[in-house]
């Protein structure tokens, strides 16, 4: 497929249709609505559903029922959307339903404003909802990523039969940026499990209560080992500038790029600065940033919220002999590049002392 | 010898229910199983339990069965049925869980038409989590939550969410029943019926409210529950058909 | 044979009965009754206790909410 024009929101969307994504449910808010736009446009198109939902807690339970019958189904919203949905994720995690979530963050908490940013992250990886499940999480940093990684959601939500969310923020929504699409995928993986009525062989059925308390743990441990085989099979991250960096910077989705055109003019004035991007949040690279805890002691993560992914980061870097700086704009403010640039450069300074 | 009343092939074999004694949900369950057995439709049939004492149903009945959140019944409902329009799609909720909680999924699927099949049991009561004030508590019921009885200036009027929907163009057919006699009985499979025949023919959404006692939480025999319902609860639920849409609705339709 | 000259059987499968008595509060010819001893589930079942005068109505088996009574006919 040739190039095309796009913005995140209608990226996402078409890429979703192409991974066989054939039910839609979503509510409007600001900043995915467009989202929601391009698959009332194009979703009966091809035979498949879209459906304006009265909540977002109906249109993720909507999702439920639909990703019961074996369908790929999608469904998107924002920041306060996303909290609504929180009870069906649970379930979702419950359930062991693949579905893929989108959320496109906006500043916090409470209404908060229509601005992008990243103050979701522990919501989003750390389970969101009630109950001991994780949720894994896909932040990409460009359109085409945005339609890469929709598409191996999908792709990951069935193999492993969970519930993934694409974490981006009004910034990723509303860009617009060339992107190149996969073939439609026709082929979709069987899924042996799903409630198609009975027909002649037995009955099943599909339940999230489970009273037995040891039963539950089982269950628990089962998801456990899902997170692990993910975090071995499936974690991702890019190393931007790194070969030849004494000084990394550590950011995702928007703030990686904006620290990317930061690390472009640190780097004519010689500073050798390199970036660590995560792009799974959930499972969190870890072992890529301890690999590069042999060769970089200093650590700068660059949020727009106020120091979240900031203790992932503490975390996989626990014990060792490193320092951990940390830069935010939250609520809405979209740091530039030379702001960022002039950050590096102040701790830059203070290392060299 | 000829056994007179057979098995319902759809509901499991020799289980005992976890209900307790003198509880509607076992007589509309085996209603359900039947009238899928009569109407050939246990084969595709998939059905939403919600949380409430019915969130174990699965473990009676013998077709493929989803449970669903607090409420959430007819969202997960619609998701399923548009998911695949094949299905025979039925919501089974409680008067908790279809007329508080899920009021927002209730009316708006009803509103929407979705071609799916709900049966909402009224005991005017919580009756898994003990007996609470429900939105369908009558005027003066004592429960845990309205111990002196409920009062109107405190927690409001009885919410006749049947009647509510079936004013929606939507809603191709309502009735409230009560299994609170054999003659009733016999109206609620008839009324069962009749909605499972409105979703076959594809002709929209369908409910049927069934007054069904309670006699744990109402603290009454079997015997005195089901009197209960018949001179008190229907003062406030009137029995009878509320809508029926079908002949216009297939008229519309050819 | 018409239903008048039919004999009806009446069974209760005791060890499924919750002892509700819904079955006796609704059978119009008094054929069923409470039984003295408990089931297994530590209910007092019900039990027919004037089994002739069962006309095979089967409202006994419409009104029990766990599917423990069977009607036969020969």
């Amino acid at each position: 497929m040739n190039k095309v024009f796009m913005s995140g929101n209608h990226c996402i969307a078409e890429a979703a249709i192409r991974a066989g994504c054939r039910c839609y449910f979503g509510y409007p808010i600001t900043p995915q609505n467009e989202l929601g736009e391009y698959m009332a446009a194009n979703m009966r198109k091809v035979g498949g559903v879209f459906l304006q939902s009265e909540s977002e807690t109906a249109a993720i339970n909507m999702v439920i029922g639909a990703a019961s019958t074996g369908m790929r189904v999608m469904t998107s919203s924002s920041s306060p959307g996303v909290s609504l949905k929180q009870e069906g994720l649970s379930f979702l995690a419950g359930f062991e339903f693949p579905a893929v979530i989108v959320n496109m963050m906006r500043g916090g908490p409470g209404l908060g404003n229509i601005a992008p940013a990243q103050g979701d992250y522990f919501q989003s990886t750390r389970g969101g909802g009630h109950g001991d499940y994780r949720t894994p999480v896909l932040a990409p940093a460009s359109v085409q990523e945005l339609a890469d990684l929709t598409v191996k959601a999908f792709a990951l939500a069935d193999a492993y039969r969970t519930p993934i969310l694409l974490l981006g923020d009004g910034m990723m929504g509303q860009m617009k940026e060339p992107v190149v699409f996969p073939e439609p995928i026709t082929d979709l993986p069987e899924k042996p499990w799903a409630l198609k009525g009975r027909g002649d062989g037995p009955s099943r059925y599909q339940a999230s209560l489970i009273l037995d308390g040891l039963e539950m743990e089982r269950h628990n441990w089962k998801l456990v080992r899902k997170y692990k085989e993910m975090a071995e099979k499936e974690t991702l991250c890019e190393l931007y500038m790194m070969d030849d960096a004494d000084f990394a910077v550590v950011a995702y989705g928007t703030t990686a790029r904006i620290a990317k055109g930061a690390i472009k003019r640190a780097r004519k004035d010689g500073l050798k600065v390199g970036l660590v991007r995560p792009i799974t949040l959930f499972p969190f690279p870890d072992k890529i940033l301890q690999k590069v805890a042999y060769q970089v002691k200093n650590f700068l993560v660059f949020e727009m919220s106020t120091g979240q992914m900031l203790e992932d980061v503490k975390l996989a870097l626990g014990g060792k002999q490193v320092e951990i700086a940390f830069h935010g704009r939250p609520g809405g403010v979209i740091p530039t590049p030379i702001e960022f640039s002039r950050v590096i450069h102040r701790y830059y300074r203070r290392i060299l002392k | 010898m000829e056994l007179l009343n057979k098995w319902p092939i759809y509901y499991k074999k020799d289980v005992i229910s976890h209900y307790c004694p003198g509880c509607g949900h076992g007589i509309v369950h085996r209603i359900v199983a039947e009238l899928l057995e009569e109407m050939d439709l246990g084969k595709q049939a998939y059905l939403v339990c919600p949380a409430g004492c019915a969130v174990l149903a699965y473990n009676y009945f013998d077709f493929d069965v989803i449970e669903s959140a607090h409420g959430r019944g007819t969202a997960i409902a619609t998701g399923a049925k548009r998911a695949n329009p094949k299905l025979f799609v039925i919501s089974y909720q409680g008067d908790g869980d279809l007329s508080a909680i899920g009021t927002a999924e209730t009316i708006h699927s009803a509103n929407r038409g979705e071609n799916i099949c709900v049966v909402f049991i009224n005991n005017a009561v919580y009756g898994m989590t003990g007996g609470q004030m429900a939105p369908t508590s009558l005027i003066g019921q004592s429960t845990m939550t309205s111990p002196a009885g409920r009062s109107p200036d405190v927690d409001g009027y009885p919410l006749h969410i049947t009647d509510i929907v079936a004013t929606f163009p939507g809603v191709t057919y309502a009735e409230r029943v009560s299994v609170s006699s054999p003659a009733g009985i016999k109206k609620t499979k008839n009324a069962i019926r009749n909605a499972f025949q409105t979703q076959v023919e594809g002709l929209g959404y369908s409910i049927v409210e069934v007054l069904s006692p309670c006699p744990t939480n109402w603290k009454m025999t079997p015997a005195k529950s089901c009197k209960w319902i018949d001179e008190e609860m229907v003062k406030e639920y009137k029995p009878g058909l509320l809508t029926d849409k079908r002949e216009e609705k297939r008229k519309e339709r050819a | 044979m018409s239903k008048k000259d039919k004999i009806f059987t009446v069974k209760v499968r005791r060890d499924f009965c919750k002892g509700c008595g819904l079955c006796i509060a609704f059978c119009k010819k008094e054929v069923l009754g409470v039984s003295a001893k408990l089931n297994r589930m530590g209910y007092h079942p019900a039990e027919p206790v004037k089994p002739e005068a069962c006309i095979g109505c089967l409202m006994c088996t419409q009104v029990c909410p766990d599917l423990a009574i069977e009607v036969y006919s020969e």
